[in-house]
Order: C-alpha cells, then sequence, then structure tokens
C-alpha cells in the first residue's frame, strides 16, 4: 500500500489499473477526461496490458465495451453528464445483455444553459437503465468502490453493469490523500473475470436476439430479482474488501449519530461531509441530529431505510437533482421506501447544490434546525435567488 | 485548518500551485485538500483554485469564502475581481508583484507580502515574458511569509511533482522565498 494525494479523477483510473481491465473504449469529456487520459498513459508506458479502443462518441464507446465483455473482458469506461446521455440507449443494452461493464461517472449538470459543474441530475436519468449506482463520498470511497464494483458485477448471481460516480470538481478535481493498495492485496480481492454466459468461438448461443411476448417478461425479472440479490452480495464483498484492506465504506446506507437521533438528514456524495460537520456542531449544541448517506441508488436501500425510521421522528432528504413534475428523486424514493413500513417519520425534501452551487455548513444547519423546529412545506429549494439577487 | 485560496489567470499554474501546496502539506503529514474552480477553460481566463490544510481528516466539500490567506498570481486581476473578499483580518495578502507591499497597502489591512515572481520565474526560464509560469516562485514566497510549510517541503513537492523543468522551478521557489517582502500590520 502507497499513500498518494490524487484527484477523484485519477482515484478511477489507479482502480481501473488495479483490478487489471482487459479493455477500455471512452471518449474523453469535461470533468472526466483526466480519468481516461490517465489510463491511456497506463496502457501507453505498459503499466497497464489493456486494450484501449479510440471511438467517435461516448455511444460507441459503451457499445465496445459491451460487445468486449460479451466475449468475457474486463471493461472500463468513463463519461459525464452530456456524454452519458448520448449513452443512454446502450445502458439499457448493457444492463439487458447482462454484461457487467464498470463506468466511472463525473456527476455534471445536464446543459442547457451548459455547465461543467457538478450535480446529479445526469445520473439520476439514468436509474431505470438496470445499472447498479454507487455514489462517492472522497477519493478513497471513490477508488474502494470501484474495485468493489468489479468483483459484485461480475458475481454470477448479479451480472449487471455498475457505475461508480463522483461529484465534478468536489471530487473530480480535488486532490486529497488516498491509500492505493497493492497489486497483490487486489488480486487476492478481485481475481480474473470467470468465464461464463459468456460467447466463445465453437458454443452456440444468443445474445439480445427478438423475444417474443411469451418470454420477455422473464427477462426482465430476472434483472429485477439479480438487483435484489446484489445488496447482499455487495455487503459479503464489501466485508472481504474490509478483511484485505482494513477498509469497509459502511454498505448501502451508512449512517453517522442516528444511534439516539430525533433528526436524521439523508444525503448523498459530497454533501455528507460538509453535513457530517455540521452534525458534529449540532450535537456540541445539544441537538439530536443525524445523517444517513446514500451510497447506492440502485440498488435503493429500502431495508436500511425501514430499519432507520423506527428510530427517528422526523427525515429531511437533501435532493442534488429535480424530477421535474415530482420532487428530488431521492425525496420521491425514500418516501416511496417508508410508505408501505409501519413507521412514518415526517418527510421533508431540500433541493440544493443544483450546477455546481455550494451545499455550504449553514445550507446544511439551516435544513435541519427547519425539521427539528418547524413544519415545512413537503418539499422546497434552498436558498433560491431572487430576481434581483440573480441578475 | 487553514484555508487559503489562489487567483490567476489560465496558464500560470495557479491549479497547480494549490496542488503542490497541498503535496507538501502531506509531506509534513497533514490533511491537505485542493481544488479548482475553473470559470471557462482558457488561457488567460481567471482561475480559482483552492487549498485546505488540517491536522485532521477535513470536513467540509465547499468553495473557500472565509480564507485566512489570498495569493494574487497576477496583481492586475485585482483592478477586475476582490480577490481580499472575505479574507480573515489577521489573514494575509501575497501578490505577484515588483512593488513593495506598502503600495498594496490599501488593499488590504492585514499582513501584505510581495514578490517578483514573474521576474524569478522568467530568470529561470519559466514560460515566456507573456505567458511567465509563476506558480513554483510564489509558492516558495508563500512558504515564507506564511510558514505553514517549509521551504524543505516546498522543493521536495515541486521536484517531485511540476510535470517539467523541475530543478529550475525548485531554484525559483527557493530564489522567491529568499526575496519576499512581508509587510508587518503596525498594531
Amino acid at each position: 500500500m502507497t499513500q498518494l494525494v490524487i484527484s477523484g479523477n485519477y482515484a478511477q483510473s489507479y482502480a481501473a489499473k488495479l483490478a487489471r481491465v482487459h479493455v477500455v473504449s471512452a471518449y474523453p469529456i469535461t470533468p472526466q477526461t483526466a480519468i481516461v487520459e490517465k489510463i491511456a498513459e497506463f496502457v501507453a508506458s505498459g503499466a497497464l496490458p489493456a486494450e484501449y479502443i479510440k471511438v467517435e462518441s461516448e455511444h460507441s464507446a459503451m457499445q465496445a465495451c459491451i460487445s468486449a465483455s460479451a466475449l468475457g473482458a474486463r471493461t472500463y469506461t468513463a463519461t459525464s453528464s452530456q456524454g452519458l446521455l448520448l449513452m443512454h440507449e446502450l445502458l439499457h443494452w448493457a444492463a439487458g445483455a447482462r454484461t457487467p461493464v464498470v463506468m466511472g461517472v463525473v456527476n455534471r449538470a445536464v446543459a442547457p444553459p451548459w455547465s461543467i459543474w457538478t450535480d446529479h441530475g445526469d445520473t439520476m436519468s439514468q436509474r431505470d437503465t438496470g445499472w447498479i449506482q454507487f455514489y462517492g463520498e472522497s477519493n478513497q470511497e471513490v477508488l474502494d468502490t470501484t474495485l468493489m464494483a468489479f468483483r459484485l458485477a461480475e458475481h454470477p448471481e448479479v451480472r449487471l453493469p455498475a457505475m461508480v460516480t463522483e461529484d465534478a470538481f468536489y471530487l473530480s478535481h480535488t486532490v486529497e490523500p488516498v491509500d492505493i493498495p497493492g497489486q497483490d492485496q487486489v488480486d487476492a480481492f478481485l481475481p480474473p473475470r470467470e468465464r461464463s454466459s459468456t460467447l466463445e468461438v465453437g458454443k452456440a448461443m444468443r445474445l439480445g436476439s427478438f423475444t417474443g411476448p411469451e418470454h420477455y417478461m422473464e427477462f426482465r425479472h430476472k434483472i429485477a430479482k439479480a438487483m435484489v440479490r446484489t445488496r447482499d452480495v455487495f455487503l459479503e464483498i464489501e466485508d472481504d474488501y474490509a478483511r484485505i484492506t482494513g477498509r469497509n465504506h459502511g454498505g448501502l446506507l451508512p449512517t453517522y449519530k442516528t444511534d439516539d437521533a430525533d433528526t436524521v438528514l439523508v444525503t448523498m456524495g459530497t454533501a455528507t461531509t460538509t453535513a457530517r460537520g455540521v452534525v458534529d456542531a449540532m450535537r456540541a449544541d445539544g441537538h439530536k441530529v443525524g445523517l444517513a448517506k446514500l451510497r447506492t441508488f440502485r440498488p435503493f436501500p429500502v431495508q436500511e431505510l425501514r430499519d432507520l425510521a423506527t428510530r427517528v421522528d422526523r427525515i429531511g432528504v437533501l435532493d442534488r437533482s429535480f424530477t421535474f413534475g415530482a420532487a428530488g428523486a431521492a425525496f420521491t424514493e425514500v418516501a416511496g421506501a417508508l410508505y408501505a413500513a409501519p413507521h412514518h417519520p415526517q418527510l421533508r425534501g431540500f433541493v440544493a447544490g443544483l450546477g455546481g452551487r455550494d451545499i455550504t455548513a449553514a445550507m446544511v444547519r439551516e435544513a435541519l434546525l427547519d425539521l427539528l423546529t418547524r413544519d415545512g412545506p413537503e418539499s422546497s429549494w434552498v436558498e433560491l435567488k431572487s430576481r434581483t439577487e440573480a441578475s | 485548518m487553514i484555508e487559503i485560496r489562489f487567483h490567476g489567470r489560465g496558464g500560470q499554474g495557479a491549479v497547480i500551485a494549490s496542488e503542490l501546496l497541498a503535496q507538501a502539506a502531506f509531506l509534513e503529514g497533514k490533511y491537505p485538500q485542493s481544488f479548482p474552480f475553473f470559470g471557462v477553460e482558457r488561457r488567460g481566463a481567471p482561475v480559482t483554485a483552492y487549498t485546505r490544510i488540517d491536522d485532521a481528516p477535513i470536513q467540509i466539500r465547499t468553495s473557500i469564502t472565509d480564507p485566512d490567506i489570498v495569493v494574487v498570481l497576477d496583481a492586475q486581476l485585482m483592478r477586475t475581481i476582490s480577490v481580499t473578499a472575505g479574507l480573515k483580518p489577521d489573514g494575509l495578502l501575497l501578490v505577484n508583484s515588483e512593488k513593495a507591499p506598502d503600495a498594496l497597502a490599501s488593499s488590504f489591512k492585514g499582513r501584505v507580502a510581495t514578490i517578483d515572481a514573474t521576474s524569478i520565474a522568467l530568470a529561470h526560464g519559466l514560460g515566456s515574458k507573456a505567458t511567465p509560469i509563476v506558480n513554483t516562485a510564489v509558492l516558495g514566497a508563500l512558504a515564507r511569509a506564511s510558514g505553514i510549510v517549509t521551504l524543505d517541503s516546498v522543493r521536495k513537492a515541486v521536484g517531485r511533482f511540476v510535470p517539467a523543468k523541475q530543478q529550475a522551478n525548485v531554484m525559483a521557489a527557493e530564489d522567491a522565498y529568499q526575496h519576499v517582502v512581508s509587510l508587518a500590520v503596525v498594531p
């Protein structure tokens, strides 16, 4: 193990190298470009003996990954915002064809208006494609989760593609200390991909062929079942990772100071770090507040949220995206998860930090105080500027 | 926790300066965090970069609005950007300028320091007269004026992590360390 001060982008690149990926195909897009540039360097220097396929678009990059993965290769790509949207059709393909492609996504707001800064609108609009979705909070978590994502995606009871996301700039371009596991450690954790259900010469198989109404539903149901299975498989994988590296990031819904909390804020990505600092400060003032981090959005941690709901009176959900005509995506999903549960805490949604606006400690504190002391609207946009302020 | 905000123009190396400072702090066993805020990604456009340094893991991921230290790589930026916005009254303003610090005293009531990083960079062949790469010289000056990292850590960080002309960059940092002029606050 070595410790390096590296960006979230390089954390992805190092993870792909340590995973000994066979095939990388990508099309550069700000601000993920550095991920694939670094991988290209690894390949060019011989440090990573992989096939690096240059393509003309993200759509083709995903197609190349799906094809290579169908043949049994361990594959990786990375993208961001509009690039991810261009992949949309092929994202469905990757899941439907059960190809365990792993992809890094730098979360970036969707245009127009053009933005290079973070929010979760890009990946939230891909949540129904059948991909496993992890949202990273630190560069360390991004590296570790990417390694775990390969083993999870390739697990015979899962065989689904997985994306590991990181907030643009707050992680992608932020350098901070990261423990890089040794190659021997990673090899012990992540053996070469098993050749099962892969296309092979001399073996008659069909992939993605025409299917009538008599079978289509069963194919979909298999994906649904695999996604449900993903939860337990991931927990086993993370335990195994912790045995080898000493690091466990806490499963699908890591919680912070929730044991005796009355009020809990549900967060995603880098807003969690700032919120943790706020929870510490508010605890010092005697407020019984806590945090729960949606580390996975797919599968959605329904069971974990229902457990949390038995202990707390109020839950706030901080969304860094919005579903037009409804509410924040995380808020809607949390509400859905809790409806069938026996305990119904008061639930409030806060939409903040779109297009890279800072989610400040003051904002998080205000949201938590609001939850503690007032019965406010079901869903609100935080610190929206008035027309005069915005001009 | 110490928070440092860098103001520069695309091409001067403000982002690399903020990262090198993080590397130097890491070499001293500290927890650093550094990231840039790009406006438009092009040469000459204003760039802001942030570095946080603490003795414990950093529990905040936002831009820096109330810095302890502001570093300005191009004094011309001070005409159009309020570089001292939010700078703590007992903080430090370090500017790449050939002027003496008291000439900039109207910009900030706290400590002001200046370094002619442009001349030092050019003397060591770093960049061109139109676009001198002043980041390593500014970092040497910052080490002296602030004391947040040692010159030795700056030397090591620059020597290991600048992509080209390592020796010239180390010498520029050393030169600036010797020549930075710091104006003490008159109580």
